[in-house]
């Protein structure tokens, strides 16, 4: 199969590979870039827990085909902490107790960041909607919203 | 949350200082960094994909199967079929002597259930895999299915699982797992209201965020390494070496991190296969289930069926339970026949009844497999007493809270099983629930207590 060369930006890195043409976005990342932070639920764009940012926008990264990405930033929730501080969300997941089995929360925190980014203090209910397309099976949706939200109150404190 | 330390405070000495307190989870910081290693973020050079040509039949003879035109499609390396499993017919609970085998690994002769595993391929890669399973033709002879218990259990009916020879499963105790307690019949004879009722649920899939699978390696050591999201190592490690015909010291499994399971993972499924597939390719191979696989493929909860026949007192005592479960296991019995027999030691519920009789049946139907899920076998139990208690209160005109104080068991009281009960706290439970929903009961109800001595 014809391989095809894509290139963009990975948590502030330069990234380069040639891949199979059609290769989605998700695959491109796990097997050929090795993050594999973005997890592969349902393949079919219907858990959410594949979420990445792609130029600030959420996209599913199991329906986004990794040729059309070139010249992207993307971001994943394995590049979130800097210099080994987590970012305010994630240390907001961990003192809520948002985490259960794990698998759902790299792509909640991505859909998460995209909300904060946008709406720095969001209502519960922009909260709800945000995280709408993200399946937590473990069904431990309220402390998600709780972490989400405190988040939301350190970050405005910090800015303050 | 108020931490009532009053009750049992004579029987009970120890300080409850974690209760109520925050403590980290251990594995958090991997979640929220993207770190936490599930069996799919293990990536090996050279990994093989391996798709299972599935039965499209609940029940069917096959009468042949040609692999030549998959086995020459660009990619592919192995094609396997139940000739190349050492020990094809399994069943998980060996283990603990509850037999016979009665499932196959990869289908011999028959299918018993519509998406039964027939024939494994492995491919370089996932979507050659999965065009090579395409073209893999079995020869069916559909024969008739049964798919209600019932119908099942009628003489004439379908043999489902040769394995058994009839469809249900044999207990030591016969046809069914029976409780006898008390004289039933004379029970129901002084009651003053006689009530029976017919309880049913379907199957429930557990459906995790992430699908069921594995990832095998083969180590310079001769052994290999499984990676996988199984809920039971150990028993997933002996049932592989039971059908592998390899010993224990040749596996290696690596697992405890999985992305959801609600009991759905504790079949022994994918392992067996991959690290056979591993063997005879000397390559790494991976196989997880597509989300389509997950749902239609994997061991619901079982359906089940329970009927329930009381007598109550109009004082509101329940006099004698007579009890008939029927539990859905499908095609083969994973853990059914466990669950059936423990909705047999459960179904009087947490009361004390002086005349019991319980049957359950654990029944061979061409669905999909049932096993575990979160409390199997007493779960729908529960929601079928529960009912029944609501309906039998409505019926002697009792509240229905205060109608389960009368019943409720108490520390001494003997079980139907014969077991005495011990550190009962329904009373308790029930006391407390009361305040917090704000639904009075008499003040003798109260006062009452589990623990005989206190009162």
């Amino acid at each position: 199969m014809a391989k095809v060369p894509v290139q963009f930006t990975l948590n502030g890195s330069e990234k380069a590979e040639f891949i199979d043409s059609g290769t989605t976005l998700l695959h491109a990342l796990r097997d050929k870039i090795g993050d594999t932070s973005p997890k592969g639920g349902c393949h079919q764009g219907t858990c959410g827990a594949c979420s990445v940012i792609v130029d600030g926008e959420l996209r599913l990264s199991c329906l986004t085909l990794a040729e059309t990405c070139n010249g992207a930033v993307i971001r994943t929730t394995a590049g979130l902490a800097e210099g080994g501080v987590l970012h305010p969300l994630q240390r907001a997941f961990l003192d809520a107790f948002a985490t259960q089995c794990g698998f759902c929360t790299p792509g909640m925190i991505m859909a998460a960041k995209v909300l904060l980014d946008r709406t720095p203090s969001p209502s519960r209910e922009e909260v709800v909607e945000a995280l709408s397309g993200n399946i937590c099976r473990c069904t431990g949706y309220e402390p998600i919203i709780q972490a989400v939200l405190s988040a939301a109150r350190s970050n405005s404190q910090n800015v303050a | 949350m108020e931490l009532r330390k009053s009750y049992f405070a004579d029987q009970r000495k120890d300080g409850l200082n974690e209760i109520g307190q925050p403590r980290p989870r251990l594995d958090s910081p991997g979640h929220v960094t993207g770190k936490t290693a599930y069996f799919a973020d293990r990536n090996f050079p050279g990994m093989l994909h391996l798709k299972m040509v599935r039965s499209p039949h609940h029940h069917a003879r096959i009468r042949a199967i040609d692999t030549s035109e998959a086995e020459k499609h660009p990619g592919v390396v192995k094609v396997l079929t139940a000739k190349d499993v050492p020990h094809n017919v399994y069943t998980i609970l060996i283990l603990i002597q509850i037999g016979p085998e009665d499932e196959t690994v990869l289908a011999d002769g028959k299918v018993r259930w519509k998406g039964e595993a027939v024939v494994a391929v492995l491919a370089e890669t996932e979507r050659a895999a999965q065009e090579a399973a395409a073209k893999v033709k079995v020869d069916y002879e559909v024969l008739p299915a049964v798919f209600d218990m019932e119908e099942a259990l009628k003489p004439g009916a379908p043999l489902v699982n040769e394995y058994h020879g009839q469809n249900h499963y044999l207990y030591d105790s016969g046809e069914c797992r029976k409780v006898r307690f008390g004289d039933v019949e004379a029970g129901f004879a002084e009651a003053d209201h006689i009530l029976e009722q017919t309880y049913q649920s379907s199957p429930i899939e557990h459906a995790p965020t992430e699908t069921t699978g594995c990832v095998v390696a083969p180590e310079g050591n001769d052994r290999f390494t499984c990676y996988t999201n199984t809920q039971a190592m150990f028993f997933t490690l002996d049932n592989a070496s039971i059908i592998l015909q390899m010993p224990g010291s040749k596996l290696h499994f690596v697992g405890g991190t999985v992305g959801g399971g609600f009991g759905g993972k504790v079949d022994v499924i994918v392992e067996p296969i991959a690290i056979l597939g591993a063997k005879l390719t000397g390559r790494p191979v991976c196989f997880i289930y597509s989300r389509e696989e997950e749902m239609q493929i994997s061991s619901p909860r079982a359906a089940e069926k329970v009927v329930i026949k009381d007598g109550v007192m109009n004082d509101g005592r329940i006099v004698a339970r007579k009890v008939t479960g029927y539990t859905d296991a499908g095609a083969y019995s994973r853990h059914s026949p466990y669950g059936a027999q423990k909705g047999a030691a459960h179904y009087p519920g947490p009361y004390t009844i002086p005349n019991v009789w319980i049957d359950t049946y654990c029944v061979y139907t061409n669905r999909t497999p049932s096993s575990a899920m979160r409390g199997f076998g007493v779960t729908i139990g529960d929601f079928a007493l529960e009912v029944q208690m609501d309906k039998l209160a409505r019926l002697i005109g009792m509240d229905p809270l205060e109608f389960r104080f009368i019943n409720a068991y108490r520390d001494g009281d003997m079980k139907a099983h014969r077991q005495p009960t011990e550190g009962a706290a329904l009373i308790e439970c029930m006391q407390e629930a009361s305040r917090a929903a704000n639904w009075p009961v008499a003040e003798k109800f109260m006062a009452m207590s589990s623990y005989r001595k206190g009162g």
